[in-house]
């Protein structure tokens, strides 16, 4: 049996779950720190949902372990695992009252009924909701139910904390409000979350790692900057955020600088980092739309490529502008702040300049 | 009935539309009782209207061939003063309690199986299930009657087996045969109310009593059972009900012993010829069954807060 790395709180090790015989999850290693927020980032149908309920016990790996706290998980069914879920649909019990689904799992515990009045008037505390224990489940909103799904999971002070996508059903402002929560929420009780979301942003705004997934693996798994500004291949660059993509063949090797001959944007160089390359070998090339600059006028210094305004879309704090460079098939996206007042967006197709840093440039590993 | 032209693409009725359409439109009351009306008229001409001749005539008597009209209350006291009625209405009471409770302990597990076990097909195992139905219920009484008889395939089966030297002769003519042939003749009608109240029940729930540490007997006893309990109470009532005042089963089955006031209901109208007793007697039964039916309800009323 394989040793579990030290640090790791949760440890995945070559999981893979099959339903029949459509492979959900291919192969998963991974680990979560203790006390880290952590989500798991994909599409429908990528396989988070069915990672997260085989750490909660509800679906067993087909092959492979999962280690919680060092402890191997494959024999314990769910009820007796130090974790706890927070469900999509909340599943609030409908027969019971506020106070009674937050006491739910006390019954082990076997405590007196004050301890556990007491510990449940705590939790309302802390869920913000101190008035509402006598209420029925039929007299909640969505955010109250989101709040008592939470706090019904966290009186039972659980090593982990599985969330599948708590803030879906709600509102985009009550979403964001909730967020903002969720996260001083864990700071508070610093227990280890891991987090389900499709919501690249939440995933983003939440937490301190993040695990990208699309068919059954994962693609990439850092921090929310390293995602977005590093991303190592297309599928998590296309992911989060825009990006646009560009073909590239290296044109010559300078120690440390790789210059590289790039479709639509001509020679550009960027750090070579850990890659061997040698002259002719081909990459794709990656640049956010906010981290290039437009202008109408030739920029004077840095590298620079020219090409033609082909649409704009004024977005009130910034615009967005599609820009035609030769031997790209797809016009250039560009987003820029408007940091001065907008007289007239300039609808008409007219010749524009577009400059980079050449730190900006990331250089994808999948080509 | 609904004249799609006096309504406007919006919903509201348009200018053209008649005083009436449009106090139908305003009132949800009123389209309520609309909707129900066919319904309301059907159940007062067939069941409210009976019931109140019923009530009228128990207190009439019999005077030879026609009624004596003067109103008294003797019917009701022959029948709480004569302890055949009381006895009979007594064992009417248990053997369909018995029924009640055998049918709904055997449906539930079935119901159960079908809800969360069967993914495909849940409707042609809701049809099988209720594949006894099918044929008529006498029909099913006298099969029952070829299975418990005195020289009947359980019998046999045993004296053939070397078990027994005689037959059982409890068996059959017996309140057992009564309860055992109620049973199966009225499980379709267990099964469907409590299948609807399992089917109900979001599977989220049951992950969630899981993932707060309840193993499967716990989970059974603090969401499943709680959230069909409204399927256990209808499948209760409506076998109750009808298996109280039953007079087939226990005619063909029941012997002497398993007469029950159903029974005696049908004689008082046909061979005794005493239509006001049978009214009171059918009256009493009624306020039994009512009764009955309130501490009922009462009672799981309190043992689901006592759950909770």
């Amino acid at each position: 049996m394989t040793m579990t790395n030290k640090d790791a709180f949760i440890s995945i090790q070559n999981v893979d779950k099959y339903f029949g015989k459509f492979q959900a999850i291919d192969k998963i290693s991974m680990d979560i720190g203790h006390g880290e927020f952590f989500s798991l980032l994909g599409s429908s149908g990528c396989g988070k949902t069915t990672l997260l309920r085989m750490l909660a016990g509800f679906e067993t790996p087909t092959n492979g372990e999962i280690y919680i706290d060092g402890q191997p998980m494959s024999e314990v069914p769910p009820h007796y695992r130090p974790v706890n879920m927070v469900f999509q649909s909340y599943a609030i019990f409908p027969h019971l009252n506020v106070r009674d689904n937050i006491a739910y799992g006390l019954r082990k515990q076997r405590l007196s009924k004050m301890k556990k009045y007491e510990m449940v008037d705590e939790m309302l505390d802390l869920i913000k909701l101190p008035e509402y224990g006598d209420r029925k489940a039929h007299e909640l909103s969505g955010g109250q139910r989101q709040r008592i799904a939470l706090a019904r999971a966290l009186i039972l002070k659980p090593k982990v904390l599985l969330l599948d996508e708590p803030l879906g059903a709600l509102d985009k402002q009550l979403r964001e409000q909730m967020q903002l929560e969720l996260r001083a929420l864990q700071r508070t009780v610093g227990i280890t979350f891991v987090f389900v979301t499709h919501d690249q942003e939440e995933a983003l705004t939440l937490s301190d790692r993040i695990a990208v997934m699309s068919g059954g693996t994962v693609l990439q798994t850092d921090t929310p900057t390293g995602l977005y500004e590093m991303p190592q291949n297309r599928e998590v660059a296309a992911f989060i955020g825009t990006m646009n993509f560009f073909e590239a063949m290296v044109d010559r090797v300078e120690g440390d600088t790789l210059v590289l001959d790039a479709k639509g944007l001509g020679k550009v160089s960027t750090t070579k980092g850990q890659r061997t390359t040698t002259k002719g070998d081909r990459f794709e090339l990656a640049i956010r739309p906010e981290k290039l600059k437009i202008s109408d006028t030739k920029p004077t210094t840095g590298a620079c490529v020219e090409g033609t305004l082909e649409n704009a879309a004024y977005l009130g704090e910034r615009s967005h502008y599609y820009v035609r460079v030769d031997g790209q098939d797809t016009p250039v996206a560009v987003s820029a702040q408007n940091q001065k007042r907008v007289i007239s967006s300039d609808q008409n197709a007219h010749s524009v300049w577009l400059t980079w840093d050449d730190d900006a440039l990331v250089l994808l590993n999948d080509a | 009935m609904t004249d799609t032209s006096t309504l406007s693409e919006t919903g509201t009725p348009s200018k053209g539309a008649s005083h009436l359409s449009r106090y139908f439109y305003k009132s949800p009351l009123s389209r309520g009782y609309g909707l129900l009306s066919p319904t309301l008229l059907l159940m007062t001409l067939g069941i409210v209207v009976p019931v109140c001749i019923l009530l009228v005539m128990s207190f009439w008597t019999r005077q030879g061939f026609g009624f004596d009209t003067t109103f008294t209350t003797a019917n009701y006291v022959k029948a709480f003063d004569q302890p055949i009625y009381m006895a009979l209405m007594k064992r009417s009471l248990y053997v369909s309690a018995w029924a009640t409770i055998s049918t709904v302990l055997l449906a539930y597990p079935m119901a159960y199986y079908v809800a969360f076990h069967v993914h495909k097909n849940k409707m042609m195992w809701i049809v099988l299930m209720t594949l006894p139905f099918w044929t008529s219920y006498l029909l099913r009484v006298f099969a029952w009657k070829v299975v418990l008889g005195y020289e009947g395939v359980i019998n046999s089966f045993l004296m053939g087996m070397g078990v027994i030297d005689a037959p059982l002769e409890f068996l059959l003519y017996s309140p057992t045969a009564v309860i055992v042939t109620l049973t199966h003749a009225w499980a379709a009608f267990a099964i469907l109310p409590m299948y609807v109240s399992l089917e109900k029940i979001d599977k989220s729930l049951l992950e969630a009593a899981t993932d707060l540490g309840d193993g499967p007997i716990w989970r059974f006893i603090r969401i499943t059972l709680p959230l069909s309990m409204p399927g256990i109470i209808s499948a209760s009532f409506l076998i109750f009900i009808p298996t109280t005042g039953d007079y087939i089963t226990p005619a063909l089955l029941g012997g002497p012993d398993g007469m029950m006031i159903g029974n005696l209901i049908q004689l008082q109208f046909g061979a005794v010829n005493n239509w006001p007793m049978g009214a009171s007697l059918s009256i009493i039964l009624m306020l039994f069954i009512a009764s009955i039916g309130l501490v009922f309800l009462f009672l799981t009323k309190l043992a689901r807060e006592r759950i909770s």
